[in-house]
């Protein structure tokens, strides 16, 4: 058995290990790999998202189970210090010895730090590792503790500087960008359209400084400025280098590898080093006289790699590289692909400007005018999957090349379809998954979804640009094997949650049957369509769930949270936390008359569980009577708005966060929604009502408050994003009411407002333009209709015990007043709990 | 746990020895159900007002063994009429007590007969 050793368990690392084993002879090979990181191969590509959620985890390319399942010995944390080539063997750090017929380096590269004064201070960090990000977030948060306005520059404003403003912004601090060249992202971008980019970024907040040198970093032990000139100073607390890679190539210079001038192994189209046991792949690979930063070449590489050590001597790298890229910096697109600068002896130029807009788009089209040699675009990259199959393609490109990049007038498509794509074309660069691949995987039946086609292919696995590509072209496959793609809520509706909301409203229908008979496929509903009506029913009747109480899911159906021995618990509404001593003692002891375990909820509520159905009247009709009413927790719908007690105690407080807490949990509670809606106000930012973490959330700044949208805890944690500063009261809630409405128009069933607001076709900014900008001239409507709901709320539980009809539900059984005699309890620390599953 | 389960034993219409005067149609909501006390059996009375017909079967889910499945919503999967679970949605055909989405026991069902405003179920003891 040969023994192979791997250098670096980077991306470029670990995916020479998993296209090895994939391959047929890989039982004939022991693979080693060493990376001196602690933790196994991470996504460094997404490396931003670890300061909006801190999952580490999320990150990894494998666990660390699947190197063993594989057979692949995984070495982390322990560097390989020498490579000895005439015996064959390295050496690690830890001076462990190790002997291989085959060595792939991958070293990789490491930030580029400039040497200037001052750089060993305090607060200055790299952007390369989770590690480095641990550290930034560590000093960042001790830096707001004491300076609530502190600031943090990053040098550099290549793409990956942008990224570590973006952590900046996360962070929390104020973020400048400090670059040495006159222009941000000069690799890629021309001066027009880095200058759109610039004035969208200072739009989203972002400090821009062009043109710097950094003479110096200012400060005794930790960094308190930057100094650029004699009177030229920025105060910063904080600094981020990003100012480039260097090769990791010490061990290879150490053993004698050639190796360029300016760093990288030199490889040739093999992969092959000057040794002929030793090859290169990733961004230590010096092919063709350059080093490839991206992600897709070092793929390629690993792959040439792997079938060059396996024998496959055919396998080459591509002479010339495809360096396009795509992607989302901040929340701005900007992608360049082919040739972004050309020389004017080579074609022509197209340009389309909107700085209104903040758009680009530029496109390079030969003298003859019948192919695309590259191009660049800011602000709207939707186009990029289509130009850049074109340009990969070579296809042919309407007379008119302009159309390319115009506003369509009537809404055609000047590129026509997916499906016109040759079967050849490169639809995912990352895993070189090609469009024939991807249509294949449908036609022979591994895959009826795009989830199937991405397990099955790793198509969209990368960077995952291409997946509105691969939807694309799943869909249009299945359409033309005669599947029809489902779009509707269930098997009784061929309808969307959109669609059924249109209808509804139009047709004003006020019974499920109502909609199902005219509208459905001809069954009787389900647990998914019903509970969809009658949440849909009302947001436009304004309905209680006591209406059509066989419609509604397990909690709304009797106003309580199912629990796992089938009693309820009750949760009554105590409006942004406040609460009397005379509720808390009344609580007290209803929860003791009727023995419920008792605990303050996750929304910091009171939370009385062990009801039974007989019981729940009971317990409503004492809470009633004590001024409480429904907290509606049952619910997809506003559940709590958290709040910190805000300047009417707190010596730091900014403003009332209590007083406008309790009006917008007043506001809005009832109204029924897509999912359910947390809500927060902070009074200063230090955030202690973690506002940032709800659907939506408002903090006390100097002059108002900020709104923040589209957060949320759970499975996939998310931030809430920026949507208005320094706004008064009724300005949140005119930009509230529209925010809420429209999402609960066209929100999919069981989705969240982050999730709507993420898949909205252009996001954040699209949510910006119809809530603040009435872009779409519906914002009346939606505050009319939002009003409508405030006014016609009614607590549904009151409704329904001074309603006889509407409380026979409440029995356990219909023929006799006993309770289920199925329930067992055990004791729990001074309380009780149901008897746990068997 | 199985002791429970042992109780409830489907009945075809020809075994029924016994038809319990349960309650009154109006007991019922329109497509939805409740729940009947026999002796120590609790069975899920369902009135499927779509179809124009009753059904009957255990109100222990065997999932969990919890009383849940009168609180349930029905419905139909692919027009075979079905109990959807509330605690975990798992779903049960109200002819056969198949469970359609997963692979559990079968639930006991029951023969429901109406007359006049008068919900019966048959038993076999």
């Amino acid at each position: 058995m040969k023994k192979i050793i791997v250098v670096g368990n980077g991306m470029v690392g670990y995916k020479f290990c998993e296209k090895f084993v994939a391959q047929e002879n890989a039982e004939n090979f022991k693979i080693i790999i060493f990376g001196e990181e602690p933790r196994p191969a991470y996504d460094r590509v997404h490396l931003s998202e670890f300061f909006e959620n801190q999952n580490a985890k999320a990150l990894e390319m494998a666990p660390a189970t699947w190197y063993a399942d594989n057979g692949i010995e995984l070495i982390t944390g322990e560097r390989v210090a020498d490579i000895n080539r005439t015996e064959k063997t390295i050496t690690t750090a830890k001076d462990r010895e190790f002997a291989y017929d085959y060595l792939v380096m991958a070293t990789g590269s490491s930030p580029f730090v400039p040497p200037i004064k001052g750089v060993e201070k305090e607060g200055v960090f790299v952007y390369r590792t989770i590690e480095d990000l641990e550290g930034m977030l560590a000093y960042a948060a001790k830096l707001k503790a004491e300076k609530p306005n502190a600031k943090a520059a990053v040098l550099g404003g290549g793409l990956l500087g942008l990224e570590a403003g973006k952590a900046v912004l996360d962070m929390g601090l104020e973020p400048h960008i400090v670059e040495f060249a006159p222009k941000l992202m000069p690799r890629q971008l021309d001066t027009r359209s880095s200058q759109v980019l610039k004035l969208k970024l200072e739009s989203i907040g972002l400090n821009i400084h062009l043109s710097k040198a950094t003479n110096q970093i200012l400060g005794d032990k930790f960094i308190t400025g930057m100094e650029f000139g004699e009177d030229d100073i920025l105060n910063v607390d904080m600094l981020i280098i990003s100012a480039g890679i260097r090769p990791r190539d010490e061990l290879a210079k150490a053993c004698g590898l050639d190796v360029g001038v300016r760093g990288g192994i030199v490889v040739d189209d093999t992969m092959k080093t000057s040794d002929d046991n030793i090859y290169a792949i990733g961004e230590i690979a010096l092919y063709n006289q350059m080093i490839y930063g991206l992600v897709a070449p070092g793929y390629d590489m690993a792959e040439v790699a792997v079938q060059q050590v396996l024998g496959n001597s055919e396998v080459k790298m591509a002479e010339e590289i495809d360096m396009s890229t795509k992607l989302k910096l901040i929340g701005v697109d900007v992608a360049s692909f082919g040739e972004p600068f050309m020389p004017a002896s080579k074609g022509h130029s197209i340009i389309f400007e909107n700085k209104t807009e903040y758009l680009y788009k530029r496109i390079n089209v030969s003298l003859d005018g019948k192919s695309l040699l590259g191009g660049i675009l800011v602000g709207d990259a939707s186009d990029y999957n289509m130009l850049h199959q074109m340009y990969l393609n070579d296809m042919k490109i309407p007379e008119n090349a302009a159309q390319l990049i115009l506003p369509a007038s009537d809404g055609a498509s000047a590129f026509g379809d997916v499906t016109d794509l040759p079967d050849e074309a490169q639809v995912c660069s990352c895993e070189s998954v090609t469009k024939g691949q991807i249509c294949a995987a449908i036609e022979n039946g591994e895959a009826t979804d795009v989830a199937g086609v991405v397990s099955c292919t790793k198509a969209g696995t990368g960077c995952g640009g291409c997946k509105p590509m691969v939807t694309d072209l799943t869909n249009a496959t299945l359409k033309s094997l005669g599947i029809t793609v489902k779009e509707g809520v269930c098997e009784h509706f061929d309808l969307s949650r959109q669609d059924l909301y249109q209808i509804i409203k139009v047709k004003g229908y006020t019974t499920f049957n109502e909609v199902l008979d005219n509208h459905g496929n001809g069954g009787h509903g389900c647990e998914l369509c019903k509970p969809l009506v009658a949440s849909l029913m009302a947001t436009i009747n304004a309905d209680t769930a006591n209406k059509e109480y066989a419609i509604q899911d397990s909690n709304d159906r009797f106003l309580a949270n199912i629990q796992r021995n089938g009693t309820y618990s009750v949760v009554p509404r105590v409006p942004g936390g406040e609460i009397t001593p005379d509720k808390l003692i009344a609580l007290g002891e209803i929860a003791k008359k009727y023995d419920l375990y008792t605990k303050i909820t996750g929304g910091v509520r009171i939370d009385l569980f062990g009801a039974t159905l007989n019981q729940l009247p009971l317990i409503w009709k004492e809470l009633i009577s004590h001024g409480f009413e429904s907290g509606h927790a049952y619910g997809k719908s506003l559940r709590t708005v958290k709040t910190c007690v805000g300047s009417t105690w707190c010596r730091y407080g900014m403003d009332e966060s209590v007083s406008f807490g309790i009006e917008l949990e007043n506001r809005y509670r009832g109204i029924r929604a897509p999912h359910k809606i947390k809500g927060g106000v902070s009074g200063c930012i230090r955030e202690c009502a973690e506002a940032r973490g709800k659907d939506f959330g408002l903090i006390a700044v100097e002059g108002g408050w900020n709104l923040y949208v589209g957060g949320n805890g759970g499975a996939t944690p998310r931030h809430a994003e920026l949507l208005a500063e320094q706004i008064d009261n009724e300005t949140v809630i005119k930009y509230l009411d529209r925010y809420l409405m429209f999402y609960m128009r066209t929100a999919k069933p069981l989705q969240r407002t982050a999730a709507w607001q993420e898949r909205l076709e252009g996001g954040l900014n699209y949510v910006k333009e119809v809530v603040i900008e009435d872009k779409l001239g519906i914002a009346e409507d939606l505050e009319k209709e939002m009003q409508t709901l405030v006014n016609k709320f009614e607590c549904e539980w009151t409704q329904a015990v001074n309603n006889p009809e509407m409380m026979k539900r409440f029995n356990h059984f219909v023929n006799s007043k006993d309770d289920d005699d199925n329930l067992v309890f055990v004791p729990m620390r001074e309380q009780k709990m149901p008897e746990p599953w068997k | 746990m199985e002791t429970i389960l042992d109780t409830y034993k489907a009945t075809k219409i020809e075994a029924v020895n016994v038809w319990f005067k349960a309650a009154s149609v109006n007991d019922f909501p329109a497509d939805g159900g409740a729940c009947v006390k026999y002796k120590n059996k609790q069975i899920a009375v369902f009135n499927f007002t779509r179809l124009g017909k009753w059904y009957a079967c255990q109100n222990v889910c065997p999932h969990k063994m919890e009383m849940v499945l009168s609180r349930g919503m029905i419905g139909d999967d692919k027009g075979i009429p079905k109990v959807a679970c509330p605690l975990h949605k798992k779903t049960f055909s109200l002819e056969s007590g198949e469970n359609l989405n997963g692979d559990l026991g079968a639930i006991a069902t029951y023969p429901v007969k109406v007359e006049g405003n008068d919900v019966y179920i048959g038993f076999s003891e």
